[in-house]
Formats: structure tokens, sequence, C-alpha cells
């Protein structure tokens, strides 16, 4: 009898097994439709600084995933590209990168403000008009005051520690650890943020800075009511006041927006948001291979990480011509570079730092990340595609690919080491890529008697324990630091400030600025803050670059590019200077 | 027997309270032993560029510069009775059990840990149903053809999945039945989210097998070494001297007998899955307790971390428990002694 039970439950188990594969097969989820792009044909780089399969038809649901989860979703409170650029959809910042192809898309325009802000006092004093209409989701009108209040809170970084310290540094006369709950009537910002009127604010910094309205394209200038925050809470509903407002919030499985019927199109005529699926959803926790297996099988739309596909499917999509031409090999405003750490003996010798230039082997830099398609060999900091930035080859690094080991050995005579020396290596345990530089690095300056341990520091610590505490890295002798850094936004300060200027290493760690330190850089980063001309500005910061290379403070590897899947289910989809990814404000779905 | 379930119910509570001490003890005093402050542990949950005031602030926020001891006792005293917790514009009540909330997300970590059980459970339970019917029954047929072309083909596969990775079975799966030929859905899915329980086995189906590949073989190779020992005993001889069919010599005299480790086994094996499926979790992209446990684990999230430690250490207790009392069930001779 027992015999029996057990054959029937394993032959019941099979039956339903079967049953399910036969009468299922794939389920077919609401989604993009398959459509062939739309009349489009599909080439490699089509989606490249212009628009492939043009679209303004709205309609479908856009899937999105990501391997786990971003910082935020509270527009106060993130620091991901990738959520700087999804933002876009359901809140509205006082301005924003225009969505549109290529350098334009790199340009602040007016989103939640009328124009773009108004300088007085030698850019010490920036002025907003609000435009009228803007509604939240509930209805009630966006003022001026929703702003103050949304920057205000921005700047308690102990609820909210993720987004960055820009209004932290700049708005003038911040108490320190300045919390809104625990002011809630803003009295700790009222030298720093005024609002004469509802449709007016006043930001006063504590020092000039020219390129303001890079700041008032951060998110966290995006309105918030102050009756409506929930704190740490307030990423679950951000009150909308974008095309989107936010359906559902699961910190495990993904969020779904859906259409906001308070968002009025003729109140935005100048952020080029196209607002086209109806619904965007985005899952989080998704394996990455899994990800790329379901953007190949038309299951998913994008993957809103933009930072390209997993190394065994990127080989998959340039061995197979078809799909190929669905891929785009977008350039990233990121530098993959190694710092050159002049704390530590003999890297305080500038001679010593230029027969590290002159001994790497760029071309192993650049097979560490992949080879072409993973980026450009780069010569200096500043990435081609930032605004107003110039390419330069002092070194020779693209005529001598693999070194130049004369003019290194030349160079330690002059440090006085003309048989080298001993120095470590720091990089991240879990970056293959970082830990192959290191490689790479380890035998092309052994060639000149240059010789490197590798130290590997876990990821989560790297910068706050380890490479970016400047005792840390001094005790433990790490005279090169691999790092990689990628642009707040596309200036010459989006890029460079964080990484060059000194005053931004803090003893305690935590820093990005992993060991530059040149006083004539910092002067010449003030003097920049206070230029209102973009040309003079942009100038400044390529001589900032340049002074940096001369001070050979750093090995500049790669400047980063990402490869992205373009399924057939994408329609008016395009790569930005602004947003280094697909532009998921302008996004849509091909329509059968 | 009432006497016996209380004294090890009782010791259950007691072990999970040293289990989580020890767990405690890792991540919050084995740092502070290494010589890390309070201000370091903190500067891990603090977003980037920001001061050592705003790193102290947090230190204070997280309660790192509160003796060990008072740490602990918060920790435990949110188990048993709940505890409050300020985010920011107001207070809420995290009730009992409270296993604290995030330090990156500031969520509370036990309704996410209610919110991923079932997904491992369906996991684990639909695996375990089919490693034990394929597993146990292959065992038997091999015991039983002992020698013969058969038995070792079977060995051969079982030894094949006791070797085989999930991470390489699960992606090469997936490739072909998902990817390849279209049978199975294309991963990602929270299989609770169906409401039609055929298209919830549908979603699991593909992880169930690879699953249970790897446990059946085990389980093959274990039934087939119990079942042959035990088909020598005289007892076996016995029941076929009596005249006995083979059938019920073989199931209710062989099996029987060779059952008692494998249900150790087995109630171990459940126990641990269902403390999360980790590498089967994350290979197909099921939000379950093996898939928090590797997020918690890479983001440093301690609060997670003991979270999942100590729902784990809960399920390998509770079954270990359940399988002492099934012994008398399915052993005579325990319920004798």
């Amino acid at each position: 009898m027992r015999w029996n039970r057990i054959t029937t439950a394993t032959a019941v188990s099979a039956a339903v097994a079967l049953s399910l594969v036969a009468c299922g097969g794939p389920k077919a989820k609401p989604g993009g439709s398959a459509s062939e792009g739309g009349g489009a044909t599909p080439e490699f780089n089509a989606a490249v600084g212009k628009i492939f399969n043009p679209s303004d038809k709205k309609g479908g649901t856009l899937r999105m995933a990501i391997t786990q989860n971003w910082d935020s979703t509270d527009p106060g409170d993130t620091y991901y590209g990738l959520s700087w650029n999804l933002v876009r959809n359901y809140v509205r910042p006082l301005m924003t990168f225009a969505a549109k192809p290529g350098a334009e898309g790199a340009k602040p325009v007016p989103d939640l403000a009328e124009a773009p802000g108004v300088p007085s006092d030698d850019a010490k004093t920036w002025t907003y008009k609000i435009r009228k209409g803007i509604k939240f989701e509930d209805g009630t009108p966006v003022t001026s005051k929703d702003v103050k209040y949304a920057v205000a809170r921005s700047l308690d970084k102990v609820t909210l520690p993720n987004g960055p310290t820009y209004f932290n540094d700049f708005l003038l006369g911040i108490p320190a650890n300045y919390s809104v709950y625990k002011d809630p009537t803003l009295a700790g910002v009222a030298k720093a943020i005024e609002t004469p009127d509802d449709n007016t604010i006043v930001f006063h910094l504590n020092k000039p800075f020219a390129s303001f309205d890079y700041f008032a394209q951060l998110p966290s200038t995006a309105p918030v009511p102050q009756k409506k925050d929930t704190g740490a809470k307030y990423k679950e509903h951000p009150i909308a006041t974008g095309p989107y407002k936010f359906e559902s919030y699961n910190a495990n499985t993904g969020i779904s927006l859906v259409r906001n019927d308070q968002y009025d199109p003729s109140t935005d005529p100048d952020s080029g948001r196209k607002a086209l699926p109806d619904k965007i959803t985005v899952a989080f926790n998704v394996e990455g291979t899994d990800i790329d297996n379901r953007l190949l099988a038309g299951d998913l739309d994008v993957d809103i990480a933009g930072t390209g596909v997993q190394p065994e499917t990127q080989a998959k999509i340039l061995a197979d011509p078809k799909l190929k031409a669905h891929a785009d090999n977008v350039p990233a405003p990121r530098l993959n570079f190694t710092v050159i750490n002049s704390q530590v003996a003999p890297l305080d010798n500038v001679h010593c730092r230029k027969a590290v230039l002159y001994a790497a082997d760029h071309e192993g830099y650049q097979r560490a990340y992949g080879g072409p398609i993973g980026g450009d060999i780069a010569t200096n900091l500043m990435p081609p595609g930032i605004t107003g930035s110039e390419q330069f080859d002092d070194y020779g690094f693209k005529t001598d690919k693999n070194g130049n080991v004369d003019k290194a050995k030349q160079e330690l005579q002059q440090c006085g080491q003309p048989n080298g020396f001993a120095m470590n290596i720091a990089y991240r345990t879990d970056r293959a890529k970082e830990k192959a530089v290191a490689e790479t690095l380890q035998q092309s300056l052994k060639r000149v008697g240059i010789n490197l341990t590798t130290k590997p520091y876990p990821t989560g610590d790297y910068t706050k324990l380890y490479a970016g505490k400047p005792a840390f890295a001094k005790a433990n002798k790490l005279g090169l630091i691999v790092y990689s850094w990628g642009a707040d936004w596309n200036d010459g300060f989006g890029f460079l400030s964080q990484i060059v200027d000194s005053r931004v290493i803090r003893e305690a760690g935590g820093n990005t600025n992993l060991g530059i330190r040149i006083p004539e850089v910092d002067t010449m980063i003030d003097q920049a803050l206070k230029t209102t001309d973009e040309t003079a500005r942009n100038k400044i910061w390529v001589d900032i670059d340049k002074k940096v290379m001369e001070q050979a403070a750093a090995l500049p590897g790669i400047w980063a590019k990402g490869l992205l899947y373009r399924p057939d289910t994408l329609a008016n989809v395009f790569t930005n200077d602004g947003q280094n990814m697909y532009d998921y404000a302008a996004i849509g779905l091909a329509q059968k | 027997m009432l006497a016996y379930l209380v004294r090890r119910v009782i010791g259950a509570v007691i072990l999970l309270f040293i289990v989580t001490a020890v767990t405690f003890s890792i991540f919050f005093l084995v740092p502070r032993l290494g010589g890390a402050t309070a201000d370091d542990l903190a500067s891990r949950y603090v977003g980037r560029s920001v001061g050592a005031e705003q790193i102290h602030e947090t230190a204070v926020r997280l309660g790192f510069t509160d003796p060990l001891y008072v740490q602990y006792g918060r920790f435990v005293k949110g188990l048993v009775a709940g505890t409050d917790y300020n985010y920011g514009a107001g207070v809420e009540r995290c009730p009992a059990p409270c296993f604290g909330y995030s330090y990156l997300t500031q969520t509370p970590v036990w309704p996410d840990l209610v919110a991923r059980i079932p997904v491992t459970a369906s996991l684990a339970g639909g695996a375990a149903f089919i490693w034990l019917v394929t597993g146990v029954g292959t065992g038997i047929i091999s015991a039983l053809k002992r020698g013969s072309i058969l038995d070792r083909s079977l060995m051969s596969v079982a030894l094949a999945g006791v070797s085989l990775p999930i991470f390489f079975t699960g992606l090469l799966s997936l490739s072909i039945f998902s990817y390849g030929l279209g049978w199975t859905v294309q991963g990602g899915t929270n299989p609770l989210d169906e409401t039609n329980p055929l298209w919830w086995a549908y979603d699991l189906i593909l992880p169930w097998v690879t699953l249970a590949f790897l446990y059946a073989a085990a389980y093959a190779r274990l039934t087939r070494a119990g079942m042959l020992e035990t088909m020598n005993e005289d007892f076996v001889r016995t029941a076929r001297a009596k005249g006995l069919t083979e059938r019920d010599v073989v199931i209710k005299h062989g099996l029987r007998s060779a059952l008692t480790p494998i249900l150790t086994i087995f109630g171990l094996d459940l126990g641990l899955l269902m403390g999360g499926a980790i590498l089967t979790e994350t290979t197909f992209s099921l939000p379950g307790i093996g898939q928090y446990a590797v997020i918690a684990l890479q983001a440093n999230d301690l609060p997670k971390v003991l979270g999942v430690t100590l729902v784990a250490a809960f399920f390998i207790v509770l079954a270990n428990l359940i399988v002492d009392l099934l012994y008398a069930v399915v052993d005579p001779r325990v319920r004798i002694s």
C-alpha cells in the first residue's frame, strides 16, 4: 500500500510538472511589446548620442531591474547616477539636465524654476523664480517654501546620510549637525535660504560659486511639503511633482510608478521629459546574469544600473553580430586611475612619481578593464565627455602604450633612486579589474626596479578605513592606490573638485581625494569657483588637470565605457553626456 | 513525553540566546578588540564626503558609543519586548520580536524576514519533497539492484549531483530550459506574487529541480548504503522467512529501519535551507532569506545579518526538535528505550 502511495506521488508530481511545462511555456508578462524596434534597423552604437527609434507614442510598462538596490529613492538622500536619472520622472528639481541626446543632455535647463539662477554679490547669492501652476500629486500648489524645506532637510546627514554635501559645504551659516527635525521652524537656515514670496527662493553662499545651476539640478532641490515629510521613510513615497508617482515600494522586491494626474506638461516646456510609458517598474535584487539574459530575451527593457552588461554577456554580445547591433558602447564620465600618494617616501619626489607614469603599461591597464570596449587609454584626468575638457598626452601614453622604460629610469636617476624602490599598491578585494590593474602595474614597474606588493582591502571600508584614511595609507606604505571616479555632473567642478582639492581630505577617512595635495591646484579651484564666464572657467579646470599631470600626482588608466544592451522593446532611446546611460526621462516602448 | 518536550523547548530557547550572544560578539566585540572605535564602525553607515562630526553623530544614533553590554541588552530587549525607533520625522514602535533596523535603509528587519520566509519555505519545501522522493527511491532501487548497470548508472548520476555546485547547475539549467527552450520562467520572479498555485509551482520548478538534484544525489547514496546494510540484517531474513512479500520486506522492514539516519539528515538539511538557500536564491533571483543574507553581508548591515543568523538558528533548532520527536514514530526501538 505504502509503495503504491510513493509511486502515485511521484507520478502525480511528474504529471503536474509536465503539464505545467506543456500548457504553460513562458508566461506572458505585461510590458513592452516585442516589435522589431518600431521599424528602425538596429545597429551598434545606434543610441549613443542620437535617438534610436524616435517615438512620441505613449503606453506600456517599462520594466527595469537592478542587481541589488541603490541608496534611496528619496530625492534628498541619493547619490547614485541611475537614481538622479530616474528621479526626474517623479520629482522636479529647480533645474534639470535636458532629456536630449549627446552634449545637449549635459546642460542644466529650468525645470521647477522659470529660468536659470540669477547671480549677485560675486556669485555668492543666487535667486530663482518658481513656475506657477505646478502641483504636488495631492493637488497642493508648489511654493518656494517647499523647495527651501527640501534643501534644508537634505542637510541632515544623520537621518538622510546618502546625498552629496554640496549644500552643507556652500550654504551660509549652517549650524553643525543641522537637522530640520530638531528645527521645524527652519531658523537654522534663515541666513542661507530666503523665500521672500511663494515664487521666489534666494540662496546665500559662504563663498562664490559660479556654476550654481549645477547645484540647483541636484534632486534635493525638488520640493518636499514639510507636513508630508516622513524622514528616513520618505523614500517609500516621495510626494510627486513629476509625470509619475509612486504606486508601490518594497525595499526587497522593487518599486512601481504610475502616471501622476496632477502633472501638467504645459508647465514643463524645457526639460524634454517625454513620459511615454504608462507605468515604470523596477525590480530589486535580480541576479546580474539573469538581468542580461532577460534583456537578451526581451523579457526586460532596461538594466537600470546603466553601467553595462556582465563580462560573460559582453563576450557573447560582441561575438554575435545580431546581438552587437543591439548594443551601445557608452562613454562614461568616469576615470579609472591610480593615485600616487605623495605622503609615502620616495613618492614625495616628483621624479619618482614621474618614473611610475613612464614605466606603467597603459595597454595593460586598458586590458584589465576588458580592452577598448571597457574604455580608452586615458592620457589625463578629465574624460572627453566633460564640458570644456581637453585631452593632452604630455607623457606619451598613446605612443608608448606599454610604457617607456628609458624615460622611467632617467626619472629614477633624478629622484635619487636609480635602482628603484619598494612600495605597496592598494586595490579593492572584490574588484577583479582593480586586482588586474595592480598586477599589471606590478609587472610593468618591476622593469625599472619599482617593486610593488599588492594589498587588497574590503570594498565597503576601502575609503573609510583603509586607502581613504591618510594615517592608515601612510603607515602601510600605500604609495599607489587603485581607484575609480565618476563625475557628479559633467563639468570641471563636478568631475575634479572631489578628487584633487586637498582641502576635502579628512583625517577621519571616507575620502574621495586619496592623496593629491598640490597647493597651486587648491588656489586654482578657488579661482574657478568665482569665475562666472563659462569659457574662462572651463579653461581653469583644464589648467588644473594639466597641473595635476605635471606634478604626476595620479596615473590615469582609462576613460571608462560601458556596453549597454538595447532590446527591441525600446523606443525613443538614447544616451547623453548628462546621464551617460539611457535617458530615463525620455525612453519609451516600441508599440505594435 | 510532555516533560521531554518542555525540556527540549527550554533548551532550544537557551541555545538561541547563546547564538545571539556569539553572533553579537562576532560583529560588535571582535572589531572593538581589533582596535576599531565607535566612529570607525559608524563610518560604514554614512554617505560620501561627510565630516567627523556627522560620523560621530551617526555612531551615537546607532548606539555604538554605548558599552557593549548595553548594546546587547538593547538588542535582546527589542527581541522580547520591542523598542521605539526615531526615523527623523517621528518615532515608531517596533513590536516584539524587533530585530532592529537596518543601518543603511533604516527599515525594520523583522518584516523583511517575515516577507522572505515564505519564499524560502516554498523553495525548500518543494525541493525537499522532490529530493526525498527521487533520492530515497533511487537509493532503494540501487540497493535492490546492487551491482547492476542500473545501479552503477544511478550512482554515477548521484555522484555528479553531489559534485556539481548549484551556481553551475542552476545557470546551466536556466540557460537550457529557460532562455534556450523557454519552458520555464525567466528568473527574477517572486513566486508569492502568483495567485494561482500552478503558476507558483511553475515559477519554482527549475529552482526546485536544481536544488533537489544536489540533495537527491546525497540521499540516494545514503539510502543505498543504509538499505544494503539493513537488508542483510537478521530481522529482514526473519521477515522473508515469515513469508512476507518482497515489497513488504523492503518497505516495512528494510526501508523503515534505514530511514532513521535519513530522517536526521533530512531535518538538518531542511532546517539549514530554511535559514536561506543562498546559492539557489541568488542564482534564480528568489527574494528569500538566503538572498537577504548575501545582501546584508555585502553591505555590512549588521542588524540584517543578526536577523538572518537568528532565523537560521531557529529553524535548525526547530528541525532538530521535530526530528527527535519523529524518531519515536519512525523507529519503534526509540520508543521502547
